[in-house]
């Protein structure tokens, strides 16, 4: 049984009076695809922000390699290894492919006080950029400037950006968003290729994707917790299928 | 854009013509090229700001008037200052309130941010108008241009006007060169990340509220510099230098410059002092030009809405597709 | 401290923070509902302080009518001002983003000064006491109040009053309420969004017309007196939210107090308090205190 990564426990967040997460734990280990799935309002955009550091939770810890992260900012979380995709792309729209991922990449070179060398020359971010466009596929697309990408290419170089700080755990908010077949299957691929190395948490709807590619699957309705276990039992589950896989699934 | 070859040559050029101009100019209007050069300068470090990092500031009078007020408190009355502290002192007074203001403001965004900046240059405001410190409304004089001495040796004395304009132009033009590699370092590349994207920033692990607080007090630091100027240009600093209106004005020439270009901020600085100049000529307005902030308020709201790039932007829009698949700077490098 | 200074200093700052909340709803309403930063908005306020110098000979000459008649004048001028420049001027700036919105209108703030300067003048002006407000009410043995500050506090609470009621429980208050929490399910339900917003911009300047134009008795009449109560505006808008009009209430009587009494502890730092309060806030809840929603 390989040691969690990433361990969310009992994990609380309110807003107002509504209870948009309510005591969910989770684990992400290396070497697997872990995915939550729901309805729409499950909560499950907001775990993800409350994992990455965007929200702090009510109660609740977050543990990162058995540390508690709880407190941290989430630069801080991102230094510790945590990288993050967003469902409305957060690319550089004016800049090049390979320019998007080098300033991503440049966070784990900073040296901001170093004035007079040009950002361009650094070694060390350019590398980094140069490995997660490979990785991400994207090698090809270098010098394209991001905004003219197609919506699959902008999705890619979304990952390619959170990959370019060699993250161990990736928290993926639908990447999957209004993609054809094609560029589904290339991506399914790339996170095939990339689970060997990291803990990834997937947040999707596209349940034929979710079924494919997870490790194990948590269900989220209303915030709370209904069913957690691997894709077969999941798919059995009773409870899940009238919540929310529909009748006819059963 | 690269400093190379196509873009020396004319950039020395015009740097050489600038350099050359007061030998063709009355004196009267080589005090006006300096004062528009002081303002450029002015406006190049409120563009590190708003083109650097997306940040519009309302308040950025606040660190021009500062340094001004530095100069003339703290320079000896019975002869010239030494710049080689008082340069510097004035731009530490405009950063240390640059510091403590931007630590705050900084917590916030969007509109808030441009209502808390304006809030903190008016309690400058205040304490320059209604109190003692500086002599209240009536402000006070610089009676002697401040020299650069090392020792009891005269390094550079400024009383000459046209080695004050050259002065002047050394400053402004090494401001720009600052800025410009500024943008170009690492630094300079986080700060267009986090105008084009924070949240994207943050996720990747930069701390961007240092980063913006660092550009805030780089930001008052220059503005001290073009305040220091002007204190030395016509010996006279009263409240107004702090006033919204001057913060305004400023920011104007910025966006009506361009925010594209580091150069937008200097040109936006020419074309508004000149149409100051333009309103209030009695050559041509006769009587009327005292009341030249109708026309120039008039000029302001359709120049705003005409030019939604700026001055620098304008061969982008007359294009009938912008950038045409090349990269263009998210933030201005030059 | 003497009660019956006290009591006066509290007087003040009431009267103080009430005005102040009277310009800074009309900034919030605006801003909140339409979603537009008006810098010019001080200059409604110095309109209506000149307003009120120039009808109240008028008024007196012509009609015989006294101070009450001048104020409702002022007004009615002003509802109609603000008519008017919502469709000449603001209509323009609703896709604009905030910072071209503050520039255009600080070329607003430029022009008014200049017509004013030209229609009425550049002068330091007072406004005379109507004669039924000249006296004082007597607090305690030695003290006196005078009857013109309540009468000021008494107008702003009704004004408050009416705002709340229009509010909470007129149809054009429901749909103010709809418009600002969500413009197009209000469109959708076939409310005239471009007449509400009229409606509400015109009320907007009104209310800061009529600020001016109750206090200038009392603060007299200046060119500066617009950008004054601008910027302090702005700090009672962050400090309250921008859009909450409670938020606003609140935040101006803070700065009512804080102001008033900072005068009576600190002459010397005086006008800064305000900015000290501001900065104290933005430590603890940069949205403000009751953010909008």
């Amino acid at each position: 049984m390989t040691q969690a990564l990433l361990s969310a426990r009992n994990i609380t967040r309110r807003f107002g009076g509504l209870t948009a997460i309510d005591d969910v734990s989770l684990e992400l280990k290396r070497g697997a695809v872990h995915a939550v799935i729901g309805t729409n309002g499950a909560g499950k955009s907001t775990l993800v922000s409350v994992l990455a550091g965007e929200l702090a939770p009510d109660a609740g810890s977050i543990l990162l390699r058995d540390q508690d992260v709880t407190a941290w900012s989430q630069p801080r979380r991102a230094q510790a290894g945590m990288g993050r995709s967003y469902q409305r792309t957060t690319i550089f729209p004016s800049l090049t492919v390979h320019e998007n991922c080098r300033i991503a990449a440049q966070a784990r070179h900073q040296h901001f006080w170093r004035w007079h060398s040009a950002a361009r020359h650094c070694r060390a971010s350019n590398d980094a950029a140069d490995r997660a466009l490979a990785q991400a596929g994207l090698d090809k697309e270098r010098e394209r400037v991001a905004g003219l990408l197609s919506h699959g290419g902008k999705r890619q170089l979304e990952i390619a950006m959170s990959l370019a700080t060699c993250p161990d755990v990736l928290l993926l908010d639908e990447p999957l968003a209004g993609m054809g077949a094609e560029e589904t299957g290339r991506m399914l691929a790339l996170m095939s290729f990339l689970k060997a190395d990291h803990a990834i948490l997937l947040i999707e709807h596209d349940m034929d994707a979710v079924f494919r590619i997870s490790d194990e699957i948590t269900v989220m309705v209303n915030g709370a917790v209904i069913a957690h276990g691997d894709p077969q039992s999941i798919r059995n589950d009773t409870q899940v299928q009238t919540a929310y896989l529909g009748e006819e699934a059963a | 854009m690269h400093i190379n070859l196509r873009t020396l040559l004319p950039l020395t050029a015009l740097i050489g013509a600038a350099a050359l101009l007061p030998l063709t100019l009355s004196d009267y209007y080589t005090g006006l090229t300096i004062k528009i050069m002081i303002y450029a300068l002015f406006a190049l470090s409120l563009q590190l700001l708003v083109g650097g990092v997306g940040l519009a500031s309302l308040g950025h009078a606040a660190f021009f008037g500062i340094a001004a007020y530095f100069v003339a408190l703290f320079a000896p009355e019975s002869g010239a200052g030494n710049m080689f502290w008082l340069l510097p002192g004035a731009m530490l007074g405009a950063m240390i309130y640059a510091g403590l203001t931007g630590a705050l403001a900084l917590r916030t965004r969007g509109i808030y941010f441009i209502m808390v900046t304006l809030a903190f240059a008016q309690m400058a405001y205040y304490v320059f108008h209604d109190t003692s410190v500086g002599g209240g409304t009536d402000g006070i004089y610089l009676y002697f241009r401040p020299e650069l001495r090392l020792g009891g040796l005269v390094l550079l004395n400024i009383d000459n006007p046209y080695v004050f304009y050259l002065f002047t132009l050394a400053c402004l033009l090494l401001t720009w060169a600052f800025l410009a590699m500024l943008m170009r370092s690492r630094y300079g590349a986080a700060l267009t990340g986090i105008c084009v994207n924070e949240q994207r920033m943050r996720a990747a692990g930069f701390s961007t509220y240092g980063y913006k607080l660092v550009a805030y007090i780089v930001a008052g630091g220059l503005a001290g510099v073009a305040g220091f100027l002007y204190a030395a240009k016509d010996g006279f600093v009263n409240p107004e230098l702090l006033a919204w209106e001057q913060s305004g004005l400023v920011l104007l020439m910025v966006i009506l410059g361009g925010t594209g270009r580091l150069w937008g901020a200097i040109l936006g600085a020419v074309a508004l002092t000149l149409l100051q100049e333009l309103f209030q000529s009695q050559a041509l307005l006769g009587d009327f030009a005292t009341h030249w902030h109708l026309p120039f308020g008039l000029a302001i709201i359709a120049l705003v809405a005409l030019l939604p790039r700026g001055l620098a932007g304008l061969p982008e829009l007359r294009r009938s597709r912008p950038n045409k698949g090349k990269a263009t700077p998210a933030a201005p490098v030059l | 401290m003497d009660p019956a200074i006290f009591l006066i200093q509290c007087l003040n700052a009431v009267q103080y923070g009430l005005l102040l909340f009277l310009v800074a709803s009309g900034l919030t309403l605006i801003f909140g509902i339409m979603g537009i930063i008006n810098l010019a908005h001080g200059s409604f306020y110095m309109v209506g302080a000149y307003m009120a110098f120039a009808l109240q000979p008028l008024i007196a000459q012509h009609l015989g009518a006294g101070f009450i008649a001048t104020l409702l004048a002022c007004v009615a001028l002003a509802t109609l001002m603000g008519y008017f420049l919502e469709w000449a001027f603001y209509s323009f700036l609703y896709h604009r983003d905030h910072l071209q919105q503050v520039l255009m209108t600080y070329g607003l703030i430029l022009v008014f000064e200049e017509l004013r300067t030209l229609i009425i003048d550049n002068d330091v002006h007072g406004v005379p006491l109507p004669d039924w407000l000249q006296g004082s009410i007597p607090l305690g043995d030695v003290m006196t109040y005078p009857s013109y500050r309540l009468f000021i506090s008494a107008v702003c609470i009704l004004v408050a009053g009416l705002m709340y009621w229009v509010l909470a429980r007129t149809r054009l208050g429901m749909m103010i309420r709809a418009g600002s929490s969500n413009r197009e399910m209000a469109d959708s339900l076939g409310i005239d969004i471009n007449r509400l917003f009229r409606i509400v911009f015109a009320i907007g300047v009104a209310l800061a017309a009529l600020a001016g134009a109750v206090a200038a008795p009392v603060s007299s009449v200046y060119p500066g007196m617009g950008n004054a109560v601008l910027i302090i505006c702005f700090v009672v808008v962050v400090i309250g939210g921008i859009g909450s009009i409670r938020g606003a209430f609140v935040a101006a009587m803070l700065v009512g107090f804080v102001d008033t009494f900072g005068q009576v502890f600190f002459p010397a730092a005086a006008g800064v308090m305000v900015y000290l309060l501001m900065a104290a806030v933005l430590l603890f809840r940069p949205e403000g205190l009751f953010r909008q929603g």
